[in-house]
């Protein structure tokens, strides 16, 4: 009775509770970013140059040039392909790679090389990926293809393997009870339980890869990407907002696709 | 015949879950094992499939030293236990019929499998088996579109498909509303006798496990305390099998009179 009379104060428990250790994080943060801010050589000439030189570009690109038409198809298709098969590459080499690191169903020294092969996959940016590619394999599509694959596995293999960590240990119990190979186990008791998320990374995958096989192309690799870097280099401003035009419009129609068919699968 | 011996179980170092039990079940007979929770029940059942290992003692099934198979001895010693779960552990996103040839896996190659192709016996014997329990128009249904009954059902299907010698049901009923949990009850208790199957039963439900075996085990703590028809468990067994664990469970400070079953 005499409780309700006094209100009782509650706040949210800070996120660091020693307060000491809140302020002197908080900042240092700011400090840093004042810091770096000031010291980062900003030359604010060359940022007005800069402007001017974009006016100019963009200028240039008005209104976009669809004349050569050809050459913007072959390597729209270029990359189309580029992208379908390394997606294909990568996801079929990463389902194995996925079951070796889940921890849940590998034994210690196999989840080892799994996890790996994903950190190897993953440490570098694929346009770094491609110029070794390219220097490796010389300029073309097949560095592109190449490039991709890697980086869908990095991706896609390490999606999967947390996926199946994630899978109810139940049904595999049921299968291993019933006296099944190993083989058939993976089969029977994980394949259907990470189907939909398989599926639904591939089509995420291709997504990616589209949208990738045009940035690698601009160091070589093949594809639309070298396209529009020519049209840079010859100063076909129009002709590259073609280009540009395209690949968005592609990346639109292939986001609205994966997503309705991602939303299908149940 | 099921025959276990001294069986002990201990997790890491721990205090051990079973404790120097033995159980001997002679073919055709439904037993009931019944028990507060944490009283080693689960353990029990998965130290006889080896899904849980011994840590010693002694498990005969026909004249097979089942503690001591390894890799394809032992693969080939599950094939006989069938195993039915609280949770039914079906592949949820698989066909009834995919999920009750999985009870033939551990019989037919990889490829077979893989591939679908099951041997026509195997499908024919699958439809025998899902007409006896009422579930055969499901064959192509996708088991997580079923009930709870429907798919328990299911799950003993899977369990037959295996030929087993034995049928170990871990609370086959727990996860069921009444009327579904006396069917499957009666269901157990005539493929037993149909079948001549010795079938374990963990069960919760008491009364369940008064009407439907013809013989009784009360765990505690590892140990069987209990083992005697129906009519032995009075309520002074009830007591010795129950008491204690309900109180220390609720954190309460006294001993219920009587023990609670559902």
């Amino acid at each position: 009775m005499s409780d309700s009379a006094v209100h009782r104060a509650w706040r949210k428990p800070p996120f660091i509770r020693n307060p000491i250790v809140r302020w002197v994080m908080l900042v240092a943060c700011v400090g840093y970013a004042v810091w770096a801010l000031y010291t980062l050589p900003f030359d604010w000439d060359r940022v007005a140059q800069g402007m001017e030189r974009a006016a100019r570009i963009f200028s240039g690109a008005f209104p976009p040039n669809f004349s050569r038409s050809e050459l913007l198809i072959d390597g729209f298709l270029e990359s189309l392909k580029i992208a379908i098969v390394s997606t294909l590459l990568g996801v079929l080499l990463s389902v194995p790679i996925a079951f070796m690191a889940a921890r849940n169903i590998a034994a210690k020294p196999v989840y080892l090389l799994g996890r790996g092969l994903i950190i190897f996959a993953r440490s570098f940016h694929p346009v770094i990926v491609a110029i070794l590619f390219v220097k490796a394999v010389g300029f073309g599509p097949v560095a592109g293809i190449l490039t991709l694959t890697l980086y869908s596995i990095g991706f896609v293999a390490k999606m999967l393997a947390e996926r199946i960590e994630e899978i109810d240990m139940g049904q595999l119990e049921a299968l291993r009870s019933t006296g099944t190979g190993h083989l058939a186990m993976l089969q029977y008791a994980v394949l259907p339980q990470i189907m939909p998320r398989q599926i639904g990374l591939a089509m995420y995958q291709l997504d990616s890869n589209l949208r990738a096989s045009a940035v690698v192309g601009i160091v070589g690799a093949g594809g639309i990407g070298s396209t529009l870097m020519n049209a840079f280099g010859r100063y076909d401003y129009d002709f590259a907002l073609a280009i540009t035009i395209v690949i968005i419009a592609a990346i639109l129609v292939s986001e609205a696709v994966s997503g309705r068919i991602r939303r299908n699968i149940w | 015949m099921l025959k276990i011996s001294n069986l002990v179980k201990r997790y890491g170092n721990g205090e051990p879950v079973l404790r120097d039990l033995n159980l001997e079940v002679p073919d055709e007979s439904v037993v009931s094992i019944i028990g507060a929770s944490g009283a080693g029940k689960s353990t029990l059942l998965r130290c006889i499939n080896r899904l849980v290992e011994p840590t010693s003692g002694s498990i005969e099934l026909n004249g097979v030293e089942l503690t001591g198979l390894r890799h394809n001895d032992l693969r080939h010693a599950r094939r006989h236990i069938g195993m039915i779960f609280q949770g039914f552990n079906l592949v949820d996103r698989l066909t009834v019929m995919e999920n009750v040839q999985c009870g033939r896996l551990g019989y037919i190659p990889y490829w077979r499998a893989a591939l679908r192709r099951y041997p026509a016996e195997d499908i024919d014997r699958a439809f025998h088996l899902m007409e006896r329990v009422g579930i055969a128009h499901y064959a192509d249904k996708r088991a997580d579109e079923l009930s709870g009954g429907e798919r328990q059902r299911v799950g003993v299907v899977r369990a037959l498909m295996q030929e087993p010698e034995i049928l170990l049901a871990d609370e086959p009923t727990a996860s069921l509303d009444p009327v579904s949990s006396r069917q499957i009850m009666e269901l157990l208790q005539n493929l037993a006798a149909e079948f001549k199957l010795p079938v374990l039963i963990n069960i919760h439900n008491v009364n369940e496990a008064k009407e439907f075996t013809q013989r009784i085990v009360g765990m505690r703590f590892g140990r069987l305390i209990f083992d005697g028809t129906p009519a032995d468990l009075d309520e002074q067994a009830m007591g010795e099998v129950y008491s204690g664990t309900q109180s220390e469970e609720q954190g309460e400070g006294k001993t219920p009179s009587q023990p609670v079953v559902s």
